[in-house]
């Protein structure tokens, strides 16, 4: 099959990028800003063999979605904000135990039942911490249409190769806009699976420290069988409460995300070469940042754009590297200031660091982000 | 009895995780027992079998069995088994849980999984109590009973679990004691084997915390309790409800034949398949 131009929402590309990386199951619950995403599935999935099921609730979308990857199935869900809340133990439990999966969350405003239909980047930090306990994890970002379709590719390999759930965080403008997406020739899109282990059932030892730090993971039912727990485990899978085991255990699964950053770190640059002030955004924002370094450039003023599609583990070596030059780091968000506090640890003075905050359900637009430069440049 | 010691240490991780957590007097081991004798009578290879759990003292059960075991969070025992056997419905997917893990934090996923009718066997050990943490009153303690958060007795009322099976639809429902040991294995047998949801409820003493608290004696004397106290459906079915009155039924107490959700699921992939409606 060739490519082909579509005009498709967002949620509807994550739902071609999914099919495209082999996702072949998926779980959920119907949730605004997100429900377009189910609704696809439900008829895609069928027409290449995979399977939808609509659960009761996300604890019972996620938990599904867990059992089937470790069947062997490249799996997700998608979410807003309530039901992203209600995942977050089990998605401690896809960290714990391992489980490649995917998770969209499309932000919607607000904490609670929010603003349903209006956008947000309220869940950055829920994102990265909203599991209990210490986890290591991986959050990617898009803010167009054919960018939802990639970064859902890159959910899936991401999450295949090292073993751990991965969250994709959309808001609702990139969500529900509509776009032109070219939709690649499926062997033009480069897919990753999980590492099987090579060697006879007898041998494996299933979660075994590797060079990569990834053991290599062998689906139910198929001569390797093994244990599988939330609980702090030894290499054999099985319950430990000994130090020694637990230490090592913790280190490999911070080591796996870590030693591997410049392969999962994944940002674009527009102008910062000269930039006097850079805007640092992501999602939707990202868009209104890129017209608004454009419209600086014109007035004269030197802007520039980092945007970033990795968010967690934290864009480092680029921000620190625009920090040594710039005198302005200007960080839009719809939030009250979540990677702006990121921005700000990393930053240590070197830059100033300058935030644009906006929670009241709307866009921030280009022009008010050049105007915040202009007044921070004074 | 050699025999069935032999039997079980064949398919125990004997070499592994053993002492196992259980206390003395448990009725955990039993239940363990006849799931192996029902796998072993059913000629199932240990890799075709799953082993699900939630949390509790039953949720220790899968490590101490060479399957492929997975001991899942709290309550969501079944929605993680939907989704192992919807990728691999050749598996037996079996899903041990506690009252407190199947009816309270996991009741809703235990009604959805009936009404669904996949094909899964779920085994509930019902002690009428929380032990792992010691002893609090879950959804199955009955009225007027104590636990360590009803001091002064529980206010609640307890839920069937089997009558809930049945009314929520799953195609099999059955009811033993770990003292009708032969039935136990018998169900279960026949749970896996159906096709579609099948429970079985298992009354299992803890003599530990729910018997101490109540002052019903050591782990014979509750078992005797059961031994006097269960009634079998076909006797059951004879008797007037007045008769019936603190007893307990035992037995199958719905076996129907009922569409099961892979079989309907493939019809869907084939009807998107034939009509073209590709990318």
């Amino acid at each position: 099959m060739a490519k082909v131009e579509k005009l498709l929402q967002g949620n509807e590309a994550v739902v071609e990028g999914a099919i495209a990386a082999g996702c072949r199951f998926y779980a959920g619950y119907p949730i605004t800003p997100s429900t377009e995403i189910a609704e696809r599935m439900a008829w895609r999935l069928p027409q290449v063999g995979g399977i939808f099921i609509q659960m009761e609730d996300e604890l019972a979308s996620i938990a599904a979605v867990i059992g089937a990857s470790l069947a062997g199935a490249k799996a997700m869900t998608a979410t807003s904000g309530p039901g992203f809340s209600l995942m977050q133990e089990n998605i401690g439990f896809a960290c714990e135990a391992e489980v490649p999966c995917v998770v969209v969350d499309v932000m919607r405003g607000g904490p609670s039942t929010g603003l349903p239909t209006m956008p947000s980047q309220g869940d950055v930090m829920q994102a990265r911490w909203g599991t209990h306990g210490d986890h290591p994890v991986i959050v990617l970002s898009a803010s167009s249409v054919p960018e939802c379709f990639w970064m859902t590719v890159r959910a899936f390999n991401l999450s295949e190769k090292y073993r751990t759930p991965v969250i994709l965080l959309l808001d609702e403008v990139v969500g529900h806009m509509r776009e032109k997406v070219v939709l690649p020739d499926p062997k033009d899109v480069e897919v990753v699976d999980r590492p099987r282990p090579t060697m006879p059932p007898e041998w494996y030892i299933p979660y075994a420290d590797t060079p990569s730090g990834v053991p290599p993971m062998a689906p139910f039912g198929e001569g390797y069988r093994y244990h599988v727990t939330g609980l702090i485990h030894d290499v054999r899978g099985f319950p430990t409460s000994r130090p020694d085991e637990i230490g090592p255990f913790m280190e490999r699964l911070f080591r796996k995300i870590s030693a591997n950053f410049p392969e999962i770190h994944l940002s674009e640059e527009f102008e910062t070469s000269d930039a006097e002030v850079v805007v640092i955004a992501y999602g939707c924002v990202a868009r209104s940042a890129k017209r608004a370094v454009k419209e600086a450039r014109e007035r004269g003023i030197k802007a520039g754009l980092l945007k970033l599609l990795t968010l967690w583990p934290f864009e480092r070596p680029a921000v620190e590297r625009l920090a040594e030059k710039a005198k302005v780091l200007l960080v839009p968000e719809m939030n009250m200031g979540q990677i702006s506090r990121e921005v700000k640890r990393v930053n240590q003075g070197r830059s100033r660091v300058v935030t644009l905050n906006k929670v009241d359900g709307t866009l921030i637009t280009p022009g008010e982000i050049v105007e915040k430069m202009e007044e921070a440049l004074g | 009895m050699r025999e069935i010691t032999r039997l079980i240490h064949k398919y125990l991780r004997h070499d592994k995780k053993f002492p196992h957590i259980w206390c003395p007097g448990c009725g955990n081991g039993i239940v363990l027992g006849s799931l192996i004798r029902a796998v072993d009578k059913m000629g199932l290879s240990k890799d075709e079998v799953v082993l699900v759990s939630g949390i509790g003292c039953s949720g220790r059960m899968p490590v101490y069995v060479d399957f492929n075991t997975l001991h899942t969070t709290h309550g969501r025992a079944l929605a993680f088994a939907t989704g192992i056997k919807l990728v691999k419905p050749q598996l037996k997917v079996i899903v041990v849980m506690g009252d407190g893990d199947a009816l309270a934090i996991g009741g809703n996923h235990f009604i959805h999984a009936a009404r669904r009718n996949v094909d899964l066997a779920a085994i509930i050990i019902n002690n009428h109590i929380y032990g792992m943490t010691g002893g609090q009153f879950s959804p199955t303690t009955p009225y007027g009973m104590r636990a360590t958060t009803a001091p002064y007795r529980n206010i609640e009322h307890e839920l069937k679990i089997a009558e809930l099976a049945a009314t929520a639809g799953a195609a099999f429902v059955g009811r033993s004691t770990v003292y009708h040991v032969k039935l136990l294995d018998n169900l279960i047998e026949r749970a896996i084997e159906k096709k579609g949801f099948g429970v079985v409820e298992v009354m299992s003493p803890c003599p530990v915390q729910y018997g101490r608290l109540n002052r019903l004696g050591d782990a014979v004397k509750m078992m005797e309790w059961q031994r006097d106290n269960t009634i079998s459906v076909e006797k059951a079915k004879e008797l007037p409800p007045e008769e019936l009155e603190g007893k307990l039924v035992i037995g199958v107490l719905v076996e129907r034949d009922l569409p099961i959700y892979q079989e309907e699921y493939e019809k869907i992939v084939e009807r998107a398949r034939g009509s073209g409606a590709a990318l």
